[in-house]
């Protein structure tokens, strides 16, 4: 019996209108790789940042003991100091500065505040071997791939004296051999003593590389298996916790004629001219008709959408679209929005919501036509359409004049839903709809695709959650790598048969 | 979603059809920063009304605060504009001296010939400045909005560029004087049409007060038009099942502002009346509150200086408002440059200079945010006065100029302090 490292006893953390973690129990044992698996937003990420100092001791309540020691941890560098590293999901490296600046970065080797460039150097190419990455030290950041950007990360993570490693999804953006050469580095390291927290979606790396698993299911940690209870079935019934029927609201579609149509469409990365994103994509959508587009991250489904609303992504794009037959001009938001399409971003806080503005003037921002004649503003006509949208889309505020910044996920999310359908379009593209929101909000927001749908809109939803795209959609294309992997009727389709035809295009691919 | 209805219950959604008169307090609290800042300059006002041994509310004393700061107010709507969009504009102060110089240079320096001598005339040459002006603007921003240069290097390099041009233009003279009808525009006041009434019961040491009547009658006619326009928007408000604020509240409100009116309507009207400036700038003012408040125009900036990426992707021209934005403070920047030049008598190669951070600071002061997307105009309008009374109120207490500077700056440090330390707190 290996001695507990890290345990976390009844940690609960509130963030306004949310409760994130309720109670949550975790013990890691010293030198074994725990995974933590969950849903999105079911408080995977919180944790971490509660046990990283992210969120200062105080801010949250229950107990960190690290070490046999209580800890209050006020910020990541104390954490650091005790040997607790953690690595976000979205990196934190300086692009601009080289591998050996920041593999150092807060961690000079330095005497007297002058860096001994030699040392830096020589500390890096040490690292960078412990870590199994070819590269010269001085490269910069922006010059090499995902997969070794992360690989430099772990290798500074190394410099500090790592005891406790913590990952948040390593690989939910690294190809499937850089996936592989990363968790055969976390089997190194366990030899070396080094224990690993590991947050991952992917059961079969978890089921290969954990000793023991713990499941946290809306704010809660549900239960931890050892290392031989541990098959994907059990993490996912521990996971989903309900039967998939409950978590979407039935629905009997009515598809009538195509009312939207993208030909041949083809973009090029915004930087670099001659890297294609998305090659000749076609896509069709019928009135009433909720399609999905299921694909790995960074397979060019946002990307996707977002050159076709008014190409608010990349360059040399080509391709045509249609909206009810006719042959429409998307070539800037406005008139995207004027043609009848409407694009709500996975984004919300940075792309979709003025954060410090109020639910009214969000409402009706993307349609100020709607309410105002000669340029002038009716208030009162405004006042009315934000209580409408208010109502339809059930925001719970306390009026139409809260400051959207201080709403919960979901109600944001609804804030969002209410611009677009106040700009009355009729395909509306919904990128990743339910990001980071509740369960209960969650199905109010599937409620209200529902009704669109049922109203004749035609919607396009983009999700990296399969389960939803299943539970909702009535037909489903697959992207991958910029292009369309395979298209199918919801109803015949399962994950796997979406899994499979991401691997066969990969296949043809390489 | 338990946690979410917990909070506020499962009516609280439904849209009010039965309108409600909102508490007293709440209703105080709501507009505490509006009413905040007003009070802050009364204060101040009253503060230098006593330790200037009653000189600051005399009549000839008010007024010359009006113009004093009447150049600075005029760039101070435009530059709300820009500090609400999340830019800056350090060029104005230039700006305005170049313009200044220009007008200058139209109407007395430059010898035209016979066929071209109309360019001189004064209303021809101030359009001319108005136009020149809102070109500066639109090149400015032009390079801002459509080759994203960062307003800040652009507007700097400008200020350096419009520094040198009136020095070249004036060959480093002061031109003047300007003719009678361009000094009108900051020396003048409205023509008395009615007639002066003299009030021989408010004679003061055998002096009768002789009162403007003209001003007067306007400014009735103002207070008239105010509370007609709010007992009409409260009375749609409540037929549509709005919430109002409270009849009590808003009565006190009314009388307020009608009550400062008045009192500053007579103080003018005891003096020469009302000054042609503060007509142009009431206009501009009201003009410049329409806008923000009422106009789509007015709410994309709002919208873009807070959330840019979201606001471009809500299909607002992110760009092209950008564009109008910087034209319409240059052509503020050239009409504070005429009044200016006109309130000297003369244009001079240094005029304008460091006008722009007087300007900038009575944004800030008026709560705008540096972070762009929140600021009013009444704000800046207001704050911009805040540091013309402290000007003028210290000036008459002959405190040092040194003494002068330092206690402005600690004066807008300290509001964006309370206004930042105030909003973390409520939220």
């Amino acid at each position: 019996m290996t001695k507990t490292i890290l345990e976390m006893r009844g940690i609960t953390k509130t963030f306004p209108g949310v409760k994130a973690l309720s109670d949550v129990n975790l013990d890691v044992r010293e030198g074994e790789i725990h995974a933590i698996c969950g849903e999105n937003g079911a408080g995977k990420s919180t944790l971490m940042k509660v046990l990283s100092g992210v969120y200062p001791s105080g801010s949250y309540e229950g107990q960190i003991v690290y070490k046999g020691e209580e800890q209050h941890f006020k910020s990541i560098s104390d954490s650091e100091h005790k040997g607790i590293v953690i690595i976000h999901q979205e990196l934190a490296l300086v692009p601009l500065l080289s591998i050996a600046e920041n593999i150092f970065l807060g961690n000079e080797q330095a005497k007297g505040g002058v860096i001994d460039w030699d040392e830096t150097r020589d500390g890096a190419r040490k690292l960078l071997k412990m870590v199994g990455l070819n590269e010269d030290p001085d490269t910069l950041i922006t010059n090499i791939g995902v997969g070794k950007q992360q690989l430099v990360e772990i290798a500074k993570a190394l410099s500090k004296q790592v005891q406790l490693l913590i990952l948040d999804e390593p690989t939910a953006s690294l190809s499937e051999k850089d996936s592989q050469a990363l968790i055969d580095l976390l089997l190194e390291f366990k030899t070396q003593g080094i224990t690993s927290i590991i947050i991952s979606h992917k059961l079969n790396e978890i089921s290969r590389v954990a000793d023991r698993v713990t499941v946290i299911r809306d704010g809660r940690a549900i239960e931890t298996m050892d290392t031989q209870d541990i098959t994907e079935d059990r993490i996912i019934t521990s996971m989903v916790g309900r039967s998939l029927d409950d978590r979407y609201p039935a629905r009997t579609p009515q598809v009538g004629d195509v009312v939207f149509e993208v030909r041949n469409w083809n973009v090029y990365h915004p930087q670099h001219r001659e890297r294609q994103i998305i090659r000749d994509v076609s896509i069709n959508l019928r009135k009433g008709e909720v399609v999905g587009i299921a694909g790995l991250m960074g397979s060019g489904r946002t990307e996707f959408a977002m050159s076709v609303f008014g190409k608010s992504y990349g360059q040399k794009i080509s391709g045509e679209v249609f909206v009810n037959g006719q042959k429409i001009d998307t070539s800037t938001v406005d008139k995207a929005i004027r043609n009848g399409i409407a694009y709500a971003t996975e984004d919300r806080k940075t792309y979709g919501l003025n954060l410090i503005d109020h639910i009214k003037h969000n409402t009706t921002i993307a349609n100020l036509i709607g309410v105002s004649k000669w340029g002038v503003i009716d208030d009162l006509a405004e006042l009315d359409a934000a209580n409408d949208y208010r109502k339809k889309t059930n925001i719970r505020s306390s009026s139409v004049y809260q400051v959207v910044g201080n709403l919960s996920g979901g109600n944001q999310q609804k804030v969002v839903l209410s611009k677009w359908l106040y700009a009355n379009p009729d395909v509306l593209i919904l990128d990743e709809p339910t990001r980071g929101i509740d369960v209960g909000a969650k199905y109010e927001i599937y409620t209200i695709i529902n009704q669109l749908a049922a109203q004749g809109k035609a919607i396009l939803v983009i999700s990296s959650e399969m389960p939803e795209l299943l539970g909702i959609t009535d037909r489903l294309y697959v992207m991958n790598e910029g292009r369309i992997a395979g298209e199918m009727p919801t109803s015949e389709a399962s994950q796997e048969k979406i899994m499979r035809s991401i691997v066969r295009a990969e296949g043809k691919a390489s | 979603m338990t946690t979410e209805t917990a909070s506020t219950g499962p009516g609280a959604a439904a849209q009010p059809t039965q309108s409600h008169e909102l508490s007293l307090v709440g209703a105080l609290r709501a507009n505490m920063r509006d009413y905040g800042l007003l009070l802050a300059l009364i204060l101040i006002m009253l503060f230098f009304q006593y330790f200037t041994n009653g000189v600051l509310f005399k009549p000839v004393n008010l007024t010359n605060i009006i113009l004093q700061n009447s150049y600075i107010i005029v760039m101070s709507l435009g530059m709300l504009l820009v500090i609400v969009a999340g830019h800056i504009d350090l060029s104005v102060g230039s700006v305005s001296g170049f313009v200044g110089a220009l007008a200058a240079m139209l109407m007395v320096g430059w010898d035209f010939p016979p066929e071209l001598a109309f360019l001189a005339h004064p209303l021809i040459a101030g359009a001319i400045c108005l136009v020149v002006g809102a070109a500066i603007g639109a090149a400015q921003g032009y390079i801002i909005a459509y080759h994203r240069v960062p307003a800040f290097i652009v507007t700097l390099a400008g200020m350096l560029i419009f520094k040198g041009l009136s020095l070249a233009i004036l060959a480093g003279k002061s031109v003047g004087p300007f003719p009678a009808e361009f000094q009108m525009l900051s020396a003048g006041f409205i023509p008395d049409v009615i007639g002066p009434t003299t009030l021989p019961w408010l004679a003061e040491n055998g002096q009768n007060v002789v009162l403007h009547t003209t001003t007067m009658v306007i400014a009735i006619l103002a207070i008239v038009g105010m509370a007609f326009s709010s007992i009409r928007t409260r009375a749609r408000r409540k037929a549509r099942g709005y919430d109002v604020e409270p009849f009590s509240l808003f009565v006190i409100k009314n009388v307020v502002i009608a009550a400062l009116v008045l009192f500053f309507a007579y103080m003018l009207a005891s003096y020469r009346g009302l000054p042609n400036v503060l007509v142009v700038m009431g206009v501009l003012i009201a003009v410049f509150v329409f806008l923000t408040k009422r106009m789509t125009f007015g709410r994309r900036i709002y919208a873009l200086g807070g959330n840019l990426k979201a606001a471009a992707l809500s299909g607002i021209k992110t760009e092209r408002t950008t564009f109008y934005i910087f034209a319409i403070m240059g052509a503020l920047a050239a009409l504070a440059g005429m009044i200016y030049a006109a309130r000297l008598n003369s244009a001079t190669p240094k005029a304008g200079q460091g006008l722009e951070l007087d300007v900038i600071a009575a944004v800030f002061i008026g709560g705008a945010s540096a972070l762009g997307g929140v600021g009013q105009v009444a704000g800046a309008v207001i704050g911009a006065f805040i540091m013309g009374v402290m000007n003028n109120g210290m000036s008459i207490m002959g405190v040092n100029i040194d003494w002068q500077q330092m206690i402005k700056g600690v004066v807008l440090l300290a509001a964006v302090f309370f206004d930042l330390y105030n909003k973390n707190r409520s939220a």
